[in-house]
Protein backbone atom coordinates (compact mmCIF):
# COMPACT_ATOMS: atom_id res chain seq x y z
CA UNK A 1 0.00 0.00 0.00
CA UNK A 2 1.58 3.27 -1.05
CA UNK A 3 0.60 5.86 1.53
CA UNK A 4 1.59 9.42 1.03
CA UNK A 5 2.87 10.19 4.50
CA UNK A 6 6.60 9.96 3.98
CA UNK A 7 8.51 12.91 5.30
CA UNK A 8 8.78 15.72 2.81
CA UNK A 9 12.11 17.59 2.94
CA UNK A 10 12.19 21.31 3.76
CA UNK A 11 11.31 23.59 0.86
CA UNK A 12 10.10 20.70 -1.33
CA UNK A 13 8.48 22.33 -4.39
CA UNK A 14 4.72 22.83 -4.40
CA UNK A 15 2.71 21.32 -7.22
CA UNK A 16 1.92 24.31 -9.48
CA UNK A 17 -1.39 22.68 -10.52
CA UNK A 18 -2.61 22.61 -6.90
CA UNK A 19 -5.07 24.99 -5.29
CA UNK A 20 -4.55 26.85 -2.04
CA UNK A 21 -6.92 25.82 0.75
CA UNK A 22 -5.31 27.64 3.68
CA UNK A 23 -3.40 30.90 3.39
CA UNK A 24 -0.83 32.16 5.90
CA UNK A 25 -3.61 34.12 7.62
CA UNK A 26 -5.84 31.03 7.80
CA UNK A 27 -3.00 28.98 9.34
CA UNK A 28 -2.30 31.69 11.92
CA UNK A 29 -5.99 31.94 12.90
CA UNK A 30 -6.37 28.16 13.11
CA UNK A 31 -3.32 27.81 15.36
CA UNK A 32 -4.51 30.65 17.59
CA UNK A 33 -7.88 28.96 17.98
CA UNK A 34 -6.22 25.58 18.71
CA UNK A 35 -4.04 27.21 21.38
CA UNK A 36 -7.18 28.61 23.03
CA UNK A 37 -8.97 25.26 22.75
CA UNK A 38 -6.07 23.40 24.36
CA UNK A 39 -6.05 25.85 27.28
CA UNK A 40 -9.81 25.81 27.64
CA UNK A 41 -9.98 22.04 27.62
CA UNK A 42 -7.10 21.73 30.09
CA UNK A 43 -8.47 24.57 32.27
CA UNK A 44 -5.14 26.39 32.06
CA UNK A 45 -1.61 25.45 31.12
CA UNK A 46 -0.80 23.20 34.09
CA UNK A 47 0.99 19.94 33.24
CA UNK A 48 0.76 20.54 29.48
CA UNK A 49 3.53 19.13 27.26
CA UNK A 50 3.45 19.68 23.50
CA UNK A 51 5.14 17.04 21.34
CA UNK A 52 5.42 17.66 17.63
CA UNK A 53 5.70 14.80 15.16
CA UNK A 54 8.62 15.43 12.77
CA UNK A 55 9.07 17.29 10.67
CA UNK A 56 6.39 19.97 10.43
CA UNK A 57 4.58 18.92 13.59
CA UNK A 58 7.62 20.07 15.57
CA UNK A 59 7.38 23.53 14.04
CA UNK A 60 3.64 23.62 14.80
CA UNK A 61 4.19 22.50 18.41
CA UNK A 62 6.72 25.22 19.06
CA UNK A 63 4.37 27.82 17.51
CA UNK A 64 1.52 26.62 19.71
CA UNK A 65 3.81 26.90 22.75
CA UNK A 66 4.53 30.49 21.72
CA UNK A 67 0.81 31.28 21.35
CA UNK A 68 0.02 29.72 24.72
CA UNK A 69 2.67 31.89 26.30
CA UNK A 70 1.08 34.99 24.74
CA UNK A 71 -2.35 34.05 26.06
CA UNK A 72 -1.51 32.58 29.42
CA UNK A 73 1.93 33.99 30.21
CA UNK A 74 3.21 30.49 30.92
CA UNK A 75 6.00 28.66 29.11
CA UNK A 76 4.70 25.23 28.13
CA UNK A 77 7.43 22.66 27.37
CA UNK A 78 7.52 21.59 23.74
CA UNK A 79 9.55 18.85 22.08
CA UNK A 80 9.47 16.27 19.33
CA UNK A 81 8.54 12.61 19.06
CA UNK A 82 9.72 10.47 16.16
CA UNK A 83 7.67 7.29 15.82
CA UNK A 84 9.54 5.77 12.89
CA UNK A 85 10.77 2.77 14.88
CA UNK A 86 7.18 1.97 15.88
CA UNK A 87 5.62 2.16 12.41
CA UNK A 88 3.79 -0.84 11.01
CA UNK A 89 4.77 -0.11 7.40
CA UNK A 90 8.56 -0.23 7.74
CA UNK A 91 8.75 -3.37 5.66
CA UNK A 92 6.80 -1.96 2.73
CA UNK A 93 9.20 0.90 2.00
CA UNK A 94 12.92 1.57 1.74
CA UNK A 95 14.46 2.09 5.18
CA UNK A 96 13.48 5.45 6.59
CA UNK A 97 15.96 7.82 8.17
CA UNK A 98 15.16 8.50 11.81
CA UNK A 99 14.11 11.95 12.93
CA UNK A 100 15.01 13.56 16.22
CA UNK A 101 13.11 12.79 19.43
CA UNK A 102 13.42 15.36 22.16
CA UNK A 103 11.40 14.96 25.33
CA UNK A 104 11.35 18.13 27.49
CA UNK A 105 13.32 17.91 30.75
CA UNK A 106 10.27 17.37 32.98
CA UNK A 107 9.40 14.14 31.15
CA UNK A 108 5.85 13.07 30.34
CA UNK A 109 4.82 11.08 33.43
CA UNK A 110 1.45 12.36 34.72
CA UNK A 111 1.49 15.17 32.17
CA UNK A 112 -1.16 16.04 29.61
CA UNK A 113 0.64 15.39 26.35
CA UNK A 114 -0.66 17.08 23.23
CA UNK A 115 0.63 15.41 20.07
CA UNK A 116 0.88 17.89 17.20
CA UNK A 117 1.03 16.99 13.52
CA UNK A 118 0.39 18.80 10.28
CA UNK A 119 -1.93 16.37 8.48
CA UNK A 120 -4.08 13.59 9.95
CA UNK A 121 -4.73 10.95 7.30
CA UNK A 122 -4.70 7.16 7.88
CA UNK A 123 -4.00 7.54 11.61
CA UNK A 124 -1.09 5.13 11.42
CA UNK A 125 1.54 7.71 12.34
CA UNK A 126 -0.47 8.62 15.43
CA UNK A 127 -0.86 4.96 16.39
CA UNK A 128 2.92 4.58 16.15
CA UNK A 129 3.36 7.77 18.17
CA UNK A 130 1.07 6.47 20.92
CA UNK A 131 3.18 3.31 21.11
CA UNK A 132 6.40 5.33 21.19
CA UNK A 133 4.92 7.46 23.95
CA UNK A 134 4.13 4.48 26.13
CA UNK A 135 7.81 3.47 26.01
CA UNK A 136 8.79 6.90 27.32
CA UNK A 137 6.45 7.13 30.27
CA UNK A 138 2.84 7.30 31.32
CA UNK A 139 1.07 10.58 30.58
CA UNK A 140 -2.13 11.37 32.48
CA UNK A 141 -3.84 12.02 29.16
CA UNK A 142 -2.87 12.26 25.50
CA UNK A 143 -4.59 14.62 23.08
CA UNK A 144 -4.10 15.20 19.40
CA UNK A 145 -3.97 18.54 17.59
CA UNK A 146 -3.62 18.70 13.80
CA UNK A 147 -3.56 21.53 11.32
CA UNK A 148 -5.50 19.57 8.69
CA UNK A 149 -7.73 16.53 8.99
CA UNK A 150 -8.10 15.10 5.49
CA UNK A 151 -10.15 12.00 6.40
CA UNK A 152 -9.64 8.42 5.15
CA UNK A 153 -8.84 7.00 8.57
CA UNK A 154 -7.75 3.37 8.71
CA UNK A 155 -7.75 3.17 12.51
CA UNK A 156 -10.13 4.33 15.24
CA UNK A 157 -8.23 7.55 15.90
CA UNK A 158 -9.57 11.12 15.93
CA UNK A 159 -8.12 14.53 16.63
CA UNK A 160 -9.19 16.64 19.64
CA UNK A 161 -8.24 19.89 17.96
CA UNK A 162 -8.43 20.43 14.21
CA UNK A 163 -7.34 23.53 12.31
CA UNK A 164 -9.35 22.64 9.20
CA UNK A 165 -11.39 19.64 8.13
CA UNK A 166 -10.52 19.11 4.50
CA UNK A 167 -12.52 16.58 2.51
CA UNK A 168 -10.11 15.03 0.00
CA UNK A 169 -9.94 12.17 -2.45
CA UNK A 170 -7.27 9.56 -1.80
CA UNK A 171 -5.84 10.36 -5.21
CA UNK A 172 -5.06 13.86 -4.00
CA UNK A 173 -2.12 15.09 -1.97
CA UNK A 174 -2.17 17.73 0.74
CA UNK A 175 0.93 19.90 0.76
CA UNK A 176 1.77 21.86 3.92
CA UNK A 177 4.56 24.44 3.90
CA UNK A 178 5.52 26.37 7.03
CA UNK A 179 7.68 29.50 7.04
CA UNK A 180 9.90 28.39 9.93
CA UNK A 181 10.65 25.03 8.31
CA UNK A 182 10.35 25.49 4.55
CA UNK A 183 11.02 29.21 4.18
CA UNK A 184 8.52 31.40 2.30
CA UNK A 185 5.11 31.86 3.87
CA UNK A 186 2.70 29.37 5.40
CA UNK A 187 0.39 27.65 2.94
CA UNK A 188 -1.69 24.48 2.62
CA UNK A 189 -2.53 23.26 -0.88
CA UNK A 190 -4.31 20.32 -2.49
CA UNK A 191 -3.10 18.79 -5.74
CA UNK A 192 -3.51 15.60 -7.72
CA UNK A 193 -0.88 12.96 -7.16
CA UNK A 194 0.80 10.76 -4.61
CA UNK A 195 3.41 12.55 -2.52
CA UNK A 196 2.32 15.38 -0.28
CA UNK B 1 23.18 0.58 1.70
CA UNK B 2 23.84 -2.94 0.49
CA UNK B 3 22.15 -6.00 1.89
CA UNK B 4 25.35 -6.99 3.69
CA UNK B 5 27.94 -5.05 5.67
CA UNK B 6 31.20 -6.79 4.83
CA UNK B 7 33.69 -3.98 4.46
CA UNK B 8 33.91 -0.34 5.43
CA UNK B 9 34.43 0.37 1.75
CA UNK B 10 30.83 -0.78 1.12
CA UNK B 11 29.68 2.43 2.77
CA UNK B 12 29.45 5.75 0.97
CA UNK B 13 29.82 9.00 2.85
CA UNK B 14 26.02 9.35 2.87
CA UNK B 15 25.65 5.82 4.27
CA UNK B 16 28.09 6.58 7.09
CA UNK B 17 26.41 9.90 7.87
CA UNK B 18 23.00 8.21 7.97
CA UNK B 19 24.27 5.42 10.25
CA UNK B 20 25.90 7.91 12.62
CA UNK B 21 22.72 10.02 12.74
CA UNK B 22 20.63 6.93 13.44
CA UNK B 23 23.08 5.87 16.14
CA UNK B 24 22.70 9.26 17.84
CA UNK B 25 18.95 8.66 18.14
CA UNK B 26 19.56 5.09 19.35
CA UNK B 27 21.96 6.43 21.96
CA UNK B 28 19.02 8.39 23.40
CA UNK B 29 17.02 5.17 23.69
CA UNK B 30 19.84 3.79 25.82
CA UNK B 31 19.15 6.45 28.45
CA UNK B 32 15.47 5.55 28.79
CA UNK B 33 13.86 3.39 31.44
CA UNK B 34 12.25 1.17 28.82
CA UNK B 35 14.98 0.24 26.37
CA UNK B 36 12.80 -1.58 23.89
CA UNK B 37 11.64 -0.77 20.38
CA UNK B 38 9.30 -3.01 18.36
CA UNK B 39 11.13 -2.33 15.10
CA UNK B 40 12.61 -5.76 14.37
CA UNK B 41 9.87 -7.87 15.93
CA UNK B 42 9.81 -11.30 14.32
CA UNK B 43 13.36 -11.01 12.94
CA UNK B 44 16.06 -13.43 13.93
CA UNK B 45 19.69 -12.40 14.28
CA UNK B 46 22.35 -15.06 14.77
CA UNK B 47 25.70 -14.09 16.26
CA UNK B 48 28.17 -16.64 14.97
CA UNK B 49 31.48 -16.15 16.75
CA UNK B 50 34.47 -18.33 15.99
CA UNK B 51 36.76 -16.05 17.99
CA UNK B 52 36.58 -14.76 21.55
CA UNK B 53 34.77 -11.49 22.04
CA UNK B 54 33.16 -9.63 24.90
CA UNK B 55 32.05 -6.25 23.66
CA UNK B 56 31.27 -6.94 20.03
CA UNK B 57 29.18 -10.01 20.67
CA UNK B 58 27.32 -8.65 23.68
CA UNK B 59 26.64 -5.33 21.96
CA UNK B 60 25.22 -7.03 18.86
CA UNK B 61 23.07 -9.17 21.13
CA UNK B 62 21.82 -6.20 23.15
CA UNK B 63 21.25 -4.17 19.98
CA UNK B 64 19.08 -6.89 18.50
CA UNK B 65 17.16 -7.42 21.72
CA UNK B 66 16.44 -3.74 22.27
CA UNK B 67 14.86 -3.67 18.83
CA UNK B 68 12.84 -6.82 19.63
CA UNK B 69 14.68 -9.17 17.27
CA UNK B 70 15.31 -12.68 18.52
CA UNK B 71 19.07 -12.97 18.93
CA UNK B 72 20.91 -16.22 19.36
CA UNK B 73 24.62 -16.66 20.04
CA UNK B 74 26.59 -19.51 18.57
CA UNK B 75 30.27 -19.86 19.33
CA UNK B 76 32.81 -21.98 17.51
CA UNK B 77 33.50 -23.82 20.71
CA UNK B 78 30.43 -25.85 21.63
CA UNK B 79 28.96 -25.87 18.10
CA UNK B 80 29.26 -28.55 15.45
CA UNK B 81 32.30 -26.71 14.14
CA UNK B 82 34.26 -28.31 16.97
CA UNK B 83 33.18 -31.70 15.60
CA UNK B 84 34.82 -30.85 12.32
CA UNK B 85 31.89 -29.36 10.37
CA UNK B 86 33.06 -26.99 7.66
CA UNK B 87 32.22 -23.28 7.80
CA UNK B 88 30.09 -23.68 4.70
CA UNK B 89 28.00 -26.45 6.22
CA UNK B 90 27.63 -24.59 9.52
CA UNK B 91 26.37 -21.37 7.94
CA UNK B 92 24.12 -23.14 5.45
CA UNK B 93 22.58 -25.11 8.30
CA UNK B 94 21.86 -21.90 10.19
CA UNK B 95 20.60 -20.19 7.04
CA UNK B 96 18.19 -23.07 6.44
CA UNK B 97 16.40 -22.02 9.64
CA UNK B 98 15.30 -18.86 7.81
CA UNK B 99 17.24 -16.36 9.87
CA UNK B 100 17.33 -12.71 8.82
CA UNK B 101 20.86 -11.71 9.73
CA UNK B 102 24.10 -13.49 10.39
CA UNK B 103 26.66 -11.55 12.39
CA UNK B 104 29.93 -13.38 11.93
CA UNK B 105 33.38 -13.21 13.47
CA UNK B 106 36.00 -15.56 12.14
CA UNK B 107 39.76 -15.89 12.31
CA UNK B 108 40.08 -16.15 8.51
CA UNK B 109 40.33 -12.91 6.55
CA UNK B 110 37.54 -12.81 3.99
CA UNK B 111 35.30 -15.23 5.90
CA UNK B 112 32.33 -12.83 6.03
CA UNK B 113 32.55 -12.19 2.29
CA UNK B 114 32.72 -15.88 1.58
CA UNK B 115 29.76 -16.62 3.85
CA UNK B 116 27.68 -13.93 2.13
CA UNK B 117 27.95 -15.97 -1.10
CA UNK B 118 26.48 -19.01 0.59
CA UNK B 119 23.46 -17.67 2.49
CA UNK B 120 20.24 -15.72 1.92
CA UNK B 121 20.48 -13.83 5.22
CA UNK B 122 22.10 -10.40 5.55
CA UNK B 123 25.70 -10.87 6.64
CA UNK B 124 27.42 -8.45 9.00
CA UNK B 125 31.17 -8.70 9.35
CA UNK B 126 32.02 -8.52 13.05
CA UNK B 127 35.72 -9.07 12.41
CA UNK B 128 37.39 -11.37 9.90
CA UNK B 129 40.98 -12.26 10.71
CA UNK B 130 43.30 -9.35 10.05
CA UNK B 131 41.03 -7.90 7.38
CA UNK B 132 38.14 -5.69 8.55
CA UNK B 133 35.82 -4.79 11.40
CA UNK B 134 33.46 -2.21 9.93
CA UNK B 135 31.12 -1.67 12.91
CA UNK B 136 34.13 -0.89 15.11
CA UNK B 137 35.18 1.81 12.66
CA UNK B 138 31.66 3.27 12.72
CA UNK B 139 31.53 3.39 16.49
CA UNK B 140 35.00 4.93 16.67
CA UNK B 141 33.96 7.63 14.21
CA UNK B 142 30.75 8.20 16.16
CA UNK B 143 32.59 8.49 19.49
CA UNK B 144 35.19 10.86 18.11
CA UNK B 145 32.57 13.09 16.48
CA UNK B 146 30.60 13.28 19.72
CA UNK B 147 33.65 14.78 21.40
CA UNK B 148 35.57 16.73 18.76
CA UNK B 149 32.88 17.54 16.20
CA UNK B 150 32.96 16.78 12.49
CA UNK B 151 35.83 14.57 11.35
CA UNK B 152 35.97 16.34 8.00
CA UNK B 153 39.51 17.72 7.94
CA UNK B 154 40.33 16.36 11.42
CA UNK B 155 43.77 14.78 11.91
CA UNK B 156 43.75 11.25 13.31
CA UNK B 157 46.79 9.10 14.11
CA UNK B 158 46.44 5.32 14.28
CA UNK B 159 49.30 3.78 16.22
CA UNK B 160 50.61 0.29 16.81
CA UNK B 161 50.25 -3.22 15.51
CA UNK B 162 48.89 -2.47 12.04
CA UNK B 163 49.88 -5.81 10.54
CA UNK B 164 47.48 -7.79 12.71
CA UNK B 165 44.76 -5.14 12.97
CA UNK B 166 41.38 -5.33 11.25
CA UNK B 167 40.30 -2.33 13.32
CA UNK B 168 42.94 -0.11 11.70
CA UNK B 169 41.96 -1.11 8.16
CA UNK B 170 38.27 -0.38 8.66
CA UNK B 171 39.03 2.78 10.58
CA UNK B 172 41.37 4.11 7.94
CA UNK B 173 38.68 3.56 5.27
CA UNK B 174 35.82 5.10 7.26
CA UNK B 175 37.92 8.05 8.43
CA UNK B 176 38.93 8.77 4.83
CA UNK B 177 35.29 8.43 3.76
CA UNK B 178 34.41 11.13 6.29
CA UNK B 179 37.25 13.37 5.08
CA UNK B 180 39.73 12.98 7.95
CA UNK B 181 43.51 13.05 7.46
CA UNK B 182 44.94 9.76 8.62
CA UNK B 183 48.50 9.10 9.79
CA UNK B 184 49.57 5.50 10.41
CA UNK B 185 52.32 4.95 12.94
CA UNK B 186 54.00 1.57 13.42
CA UNK B 187 57.42 0.00 13.80
CA UNK B 188 58.63 -1.19 10.38
CA UNK B 189 58.08 -4.81 11.41
CA UNK B 190 54.39 -4.17 12.15
CA UNK B 191 53.69 -2.03 9.07
CA UNK B 192 51.71 -4.31 6.69
CA UNK B 193 53.72 -5.31 3.66
CA UNK B 194 52.49 -3.66 0.48
CA UNK B 195 50.66 -0.88 2.31
CA UNK B 196 52.53 1.78 0.35
CA UNK B 197 50.33 1.51 -2.72
CA UNK B 198 47.10 1.78 -0.71
CA UNK B 199 48.56 4.67 1.28
CA UNK B 200 49.44 6.54 -1.90
CA UNK B 201 46.08 5.88 -3.52
CA UNK B 202 44.05 6.84 -0.45
CA UNK B 203 46.22 9.63 0.94
CA UNK B 204 47.34 7.91 4.14
CA UNK B 205 50.59 9.08 5.75
CA UNK B 206 53.03 6.45 7.01
CA UNK B 207 55.67 6.93 9.69
CA UNK B 208 57.53 5.19 12.49
CA UNK B 209 58.12 8.35 14.51
CA UNK B 210 55.36 8.56 17.12
CA UNK B 211 56.87 11.49 19.00
CA UNK B 212 56.82 13.87 16.06
CA UNK B 213 53.24 12.84 15.23
CA UNK B 214 52.15 13.63 18.79
CA UNK B 215 54.09 16.91 18.76
CA UNK B 216 52.09 17.97 15.68
CA UNK B 217 48.94 17.95 17.86
CA UNK B 218 46.55 15.53 16.13
CA UNK B 219 42.84 15.76 17.02
CA UNK B 220 42.64 12.07 17.89
CA UNK B 221 45.10 9.29 18.62
CA UNK B 222 43.93 5.71 18.27
CA UNK B 223 46.09 3.14 20.01
CA UNK B 224 45.86 -0.44 18.74
CA UNK B 225 46.21 -3.55 20.81
CA UNK B 226 49.40 -5.56 20.34
CA UNK B 227 47.90 -8.84 19.18
CA UNK B 228 50.26 -11.36 20.65
CA UNK B 229 47.89 -14.23 19.89
CA UNK B 230 48.34 -13.60 16.18
CA UNK B 231 52.13 -13.19 16.35
CA UNK B 232 54.30 -16.10 15.41
CA UNK B 233 57.69 -14.44 15.22
CA UNK B 234 59.83 -11.68 16.60
CA UNK B 235 58.11 -8.46 15.64
CA UNK B 236 59.87 -6.52 18.37
CA UNK B 237 62.67 -7.54 20.76
CA UNK B 238 60.89 -7.04 24.10
CA UNK B 239 57.62 -5.61 25.38
CA UNK B 240 59.61 -2.91 27.13
CA UNK B 241 61.24 -1.84 23.90
CA UNK B 242 57.84 -1.67 22.16
CA UNK B 243 56.52 0.56 24.93
CA UNK B 244 59.53 2.87 24.69
CA UNK B 245 59.08 3.32 20.95
CA UNK B 246 55.32 3.07 20.41
CA UNK B 247 53.46 3.04 23.74
CA UNK B 248 51.31 5.97 24.81
CA UNK B 249 53.23 6.56 28.01
CA UNK B 250 52.58 9.27 30.57
CA UNK B 251 55.28 11.45 29.01
CA UNK B 252 53.72 11.07 25.58
CA UNK B 253 50.27 11.85 27.01
CA UNK B 254 51.71 15.13 28.31
CA UNK B 255 53.39 15.84 24.98
CA UNK B 256 50.09 15.26 23.18
CA UNK B 257 48.02 17.46 25.49
CA UNK B 258 50.68 20.17 25.35
CA UNK B 259 50.47 20.16 21.55
CA UNK B 260 46.66 19.93 21.42
CA UNK B 261 44.71 20.27 24.70
CA UNK B 262 41.54 19.04 22.97
CA UNK B 263 43.04 15.85 21.58
CA UNK B 264 41.22 12.61 22.37
CA UNK B 265 42.52 9.06 22.84
CA UNK B 266 40.80 5.91 21.58
CA UNK B 267 41.50 2.24 22.01
CA UNK B 268 39.28 -0.49 20.59
CA UNK B 269 39.92 -2.74 23.60
CA UNK B 270 40.84 -5.00 25.18
CA UNK B 271 43.79 -2.91 26.39
CA UNK B 272 47.21 -4.21 27.31
CA UNK B 273 47.85 -1.66 30.03
CA UNK B 274 51.53 -0.90 30.35
CA UNK B 275 52.28 -2.19 26.85
CA UNK B 276 50.68 -0.04 24.14
CA UNK B 277 48.89 2.33 26.52
CA UNK B 278 49.77 3.45 30.03
CA UNK B 279 47.19 3.53 32.80
CA UNK B 280 47.57 7.32 32.89
CA UNK B 281 46.53 7.61 29.25
CA UNK B 282 43.80 4.96 29.45
CA UNK B 283 42.12 6.68 32.39
CA UNK B 284 42.82 10.28 31.32
CA UNK B 285 40.02 12.76 30.76
CA UNK B 286 40.99 12.63 27.07
CA UNK B 287 40.35 8.90 26.90
CA UNK B 288 37.20 7.78 25.05
CA UNK B 289 37.60 4.10 25.80
CA UNK B 290 34.37 3.71 27.78
CA UNK B 291 32.46 6.04 25.45
CA UNK B 292 33.47 3.69 22.64
CA UNK B 293 31.89 0.74 24.44
CA UNK B 294 28.76 2.75 25.18
CA UNK B 295 28.46 3.75 21.51
CA UNK B 296 28.87 0.12 20.42
CA UNK B 297 25.26 -0.80 21.09
CA UNK B 298 23.87 2.33 19.41
CA UNK B 299 25.97 1.76 16.27
CA UNK B 300 24.95 -1.88 16.02
CA UNK B 301 21.29 -0.94 16.45
CA UNK B 302 21.70 1.52 13.59
CA UNK B 303 23.35 -1.13 11.39
CA UNK B 304 20.71 -3.78 12.11
CA UNK B 305 17.95 -1.21 11.57
CA UNK B 306 19.23 -0.16 8.16
CA UNK B 307 19.94 -3.73 7.04
CA UNK B 308 16.74 -5.35 8.30
CA UNK B 309 13.90 -2.86 8.75
CA UNK B 310 13.10 -1.68 5.24
CA UNK B 311 11.68 -3.35 2.16
CA UNK B 312 14.05 -5.58 0.29
CA UNK B 313 15.60 -6.75 3.54
CA UNK B 314 16.39 -10.44 3.62
CA UNK B 315 13.23 -12.33 4.49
Amino acid sequence: MARADTTVPPGHPLDPAGRTVLTAGDVARALRRIAHEILEHNKGADDLVLLGIPSRGVELASRLAGLIREVEGVVVPSGSLDATMHRDDLRSQPTRALMHTEIPAGGIDDKVVVLVDDVLYSGRTIRAALDALSDLGRPRAVRLAVLVDRGHRELPIRADHVGKNLPTAQSEKVQVRLSGFDGGSDVVRIAEGEDR
Amino acid sequence: MNRHLLSSSDLTRDDVRMLLATAAEMHEVQRRDVKKLPTLRGRTVINLFFEDSTRTRSSFEIAGKWMSADTINITGKGSSASKGESLRDTVRTIDAMAVDALVIRHMASGAAHQVSQWVDASVVNAGDGTHEHPTQALLDAYTMEQRIGSLDGARVAIVGDLTHSRVFRSNAITLRTLGAQVTLVAPPTLMPSGIGEWARADGLELTDDLDSVLASGPDAVMMLRVQRERMSGGFFPTAREYTIGFGLTRDRLWALTAANPNAVICHPGPMNRGLEISADAADAAQSLVLDQVSAGVAIRMAVLYHLLAGEGAAA
